[in-house]
């Protein structure tokens, strides 16, 4: 068993946290009180070539393994938890499953675009009515005389809206088949009928553009199918699997990020003649953020590891999920709270934290998701 | 057109702090990086790449051997190859013993253009470019502060002195000395890392592939010796003027000018 990083990911995570700290964190409270998307982050992690870091060198990747991306992820988020879901988003929930289902065709044309960052990609399954129960999914997808298909319908809350370039879209080829009805499709954003609703107005994350997606008789070439029509529902259900590898990342993130505010912080400032370092309370609470965040880097990282090498990973990503939005809540909250009123304040980056912190209890499968996923496979 | 890099791996003085009671630097756990001046002179060479893609680059250093993970990481910023002199016998080198190593593994690696950091923070001489293009009898422009172009065997560069430009043309080869001002260098990237990993890209040489005697090289062969480092005491002494507006803003241009502080 092996717990170090290789060679390759450690000079990764040097690169990801210069870029992290050398462009992206210096944008991340303009982005989150504008509410902007970061777009210069955006240009760094391009020329940085992080937009397609797991993906074959033929496709325009890097050719790295899954668990640098996670890296990269966990880096961007200490700063910047926007730009982390970016990433994310991108990466395994729109690229990911056009490198795992597309056709060579499909790849050649899509792919390479999106892992050199010419273009950005989502992912578009949420509904207004139908978000953990996301196989009663509305939109319809009907073929015509000529095999393409005519997408009508709306999606809801989806990240990179607006932004991306590429979308894969769930939609019902056949109602009478329930899950087994459900297709997956590439949509592209300048494609006629297709708009976007207007920014959702968030508590975190702000600067991630969040939007509605509405198709109005849109028609989709047969060639833009991914996968079989009818496995759309499976196609989406392990996309997210790998998803939510991203967002505890995210969430591992966030809260390493904030632990980070805080030393300084509680070595600086003094009450009483003493930081405040020194009082024992200080000390305790710092010990168990850290040993909550270093259980959950293990997490996390068990279960990129178990993607990277083909092992079942559902239940792994599930938990690392589960815990590491759960500690980043806890540890944005304590975090708040060592830096009392000014931790409250938005002149310091502790608040938007603790924002940002609770979209990863809730997007891609929210806690309770997880542990349905989690309880299922123990009791199966 | 092969482009050589010369870089040098230095403590981060911006986390450098002095002991209060010896008053010595405090190195220990100050993180190593690439001379900043020098990671502007590999920008610049990487821009001429990024225009004319057959250009070859190659970084080289003199230093201990872990100055190879500064080679690597310009590698992975996009440079071809990398040349590391290490060697116990060019250990404590002054800037005369320093070029005189570089000037030979330039020769014995060959070049059209040598590109080097003005200075580096740790030392501040400024001398080690100057010297190695004097060894190789090549001209050289130092403060370089933009390259304008590369044509029919000529480089043309802006010299940025304190008062005025100059745009100066050179017959290549020749030695550039380049500003950090001069461009903001770029990120490593995911795939040249990658590629890193699969092969060494860096080539060791020892002074016996330099052939140099090593009386010339290293300590012996440093005449520079350093008779005391310090820290130089902060005066609380304080100038107090009564003035108009327009006089203070006159003696405080004045004043910036006198200390370098700005420049124009």
């Amino acid at each position: 068993m092996d717990f170090n990083l290789t060679e390759q990911q450690k000079m990764m995570q040097k690169l990801f946290r210069e870029v992290a700290n050398g462009v992206v964190k210096e944008n991340a409270a303009d982005v989150d009180e504008q509410e902007r998307f970061a777009t210069e982050s955006v240009e760094a992690m391009r020329q940085a070539k992080m937009l397609g870091i797991p993906y074959p060198r033929e496709y325009g990747g890097a050719g790295a393994d899954y668990l640098s991306y996670i890296l990269a992820v966990e880096e961007l988020s200490k700063t910047c938890a926007t730009t982390g879901v970016i990433l994310s988003a991108h990466t395994s929930l729109g690229t990911w499953p056009i490198a795992q289902f597309g056709t060579p065709e499909q790849k050649e044309k899509y792919l390479t675009d999106l892992c050199t960052g010419k273009k950005l990609a989502a992912f578009g399954l949420t509904e207004p009515n139908a978000g953990t129960d996301a196989a009663s999914q509305q939109t319809t997808a009907v073929k015509d005389e000529n095999g393409d298909y005519i997408l009508n319908g709306t999606k809801i809350f989806i990240t990179n809206a607006g932004e991306a370039d590429v979308y894969i879209i769930f939609a019902m080829t056949d109602k009478s088949q329930g899950t087994r009805g459900i297709s997956a499709f590439i949509v592209e954003k300048d494609w006629e009928g297709f708009t976007f609703g207007l920014h959702e107005k968030k508590l975190g994350i702000r600067g991630s553009a969040t939007r509605e997606l509405i198709f109005n008789n849109v028609r989709i070439p047969k060639e833009n199918l991914l996968g079989k029509e009818g496995k759309g529902f499976r196609i989406a259900m392990q996309t997210l699997d790998g998803g939510r590898i991203g967002i505890a990342a995210q969430a591992l993130g966030i809260a390493q990020g904030a632990i980070d505010e805080v030393i300084p912080y509680v070595k600086a400032r003094k009450q009483f003649k003493r930081p405040i370092a020194a009082f024992q309370n200080t000390q305790f609470q710092l010990a168990n953020m850290q040993t909550q965040v270093d259980a959950a880097r293990l997490m996390v990282y068990k279960a990129a590891m178990a993607k990277e090498n083909g092992e079942p990973y559902t239940v792994l990503a599930a938990e690392a999920k589960l815990f590491a939005a759960e500690v980043a809540m806890d540890v944005t909250t304590k975090a708040i709270q060592l830096m009392g009123g000014y931790g409250y304040t938005r002149d310091l980056p502790v608040e938007r934290m603790f924002r940002d912190a609770k979209i990863t209890e809730i997007y891609e499968g929210t806690s309770e998701v997880q542990r349905m996923v989690i309880s299922g496979a123990m009791l199966r | 057109m092969k482009i050589v890099v010369l870089e040098k791996q230095v403590p981060d003085s911006t986390e450098i702090s002095v002991d209060k009671n010896t008053g010595a630097l405090i190195r220990d756990g100050v993180p190593a990086i690439t001379n900043p001046d020098d990671l502007a002179g590999l920008e610049a060479a990487l821009q001429l790449k990024d225009a004319d893609p057959s250009i070859e680059i190659t970084v080289m250093t003199m230093g201990l051997p872990k100055a190879k993970e500064m080679l690597d990481e310009s590698i992975a910023r996009g440079a071809d190859n990398g040349v590391l002199l290490t060697d116990r016998v060019l250990g404590g080198s002054d800037t005369c013993a320093t070029s005189r190593a570089l000037a030979a593994a330039l020769e014995k690696v060959g070049f059209d253009l040598v590109i080097a950091g003005r200075q580096a923070i740790d030392g501040d001489t400024a001398q080690v470019g100057p010297q190695t293009a004097e060894r190789l009898g090549v001209p050289q422009i130092t403060y370089v502060d933009e390259i304008i172009k590369i044509e029919d065997g000529k480089i043309t560069v802006k010299k940025a002195l304190d008062d005025v430009d100059q745009i100066i043309t050179c017959k290549l080869p020749c030695v550039l000395t380049t500003l950090s001002g001069m461009n903001t260098p770029r990120f490593m990237n995911c795939n040249d890392i990658v590629d890193l990993m699969k092969e060494d890209k860096v080539k060791v040489m020892t002074n016996a592939d330099l052939g140099l005697d090593p009386s010339l090289v290293g300590f012996a062969g440093s005449p520079t010796s350093v008779k005391r480092t310090f820290t130089k005491d902060v005066s609380a002494e304080t100038n107090t003027y009564n003035l108009s507006e327009q006089e203070t803003a006159t003696m405080i241009a004045k004043t910036l000018k006198e200390k370098q502080i700005i420049t124009k």
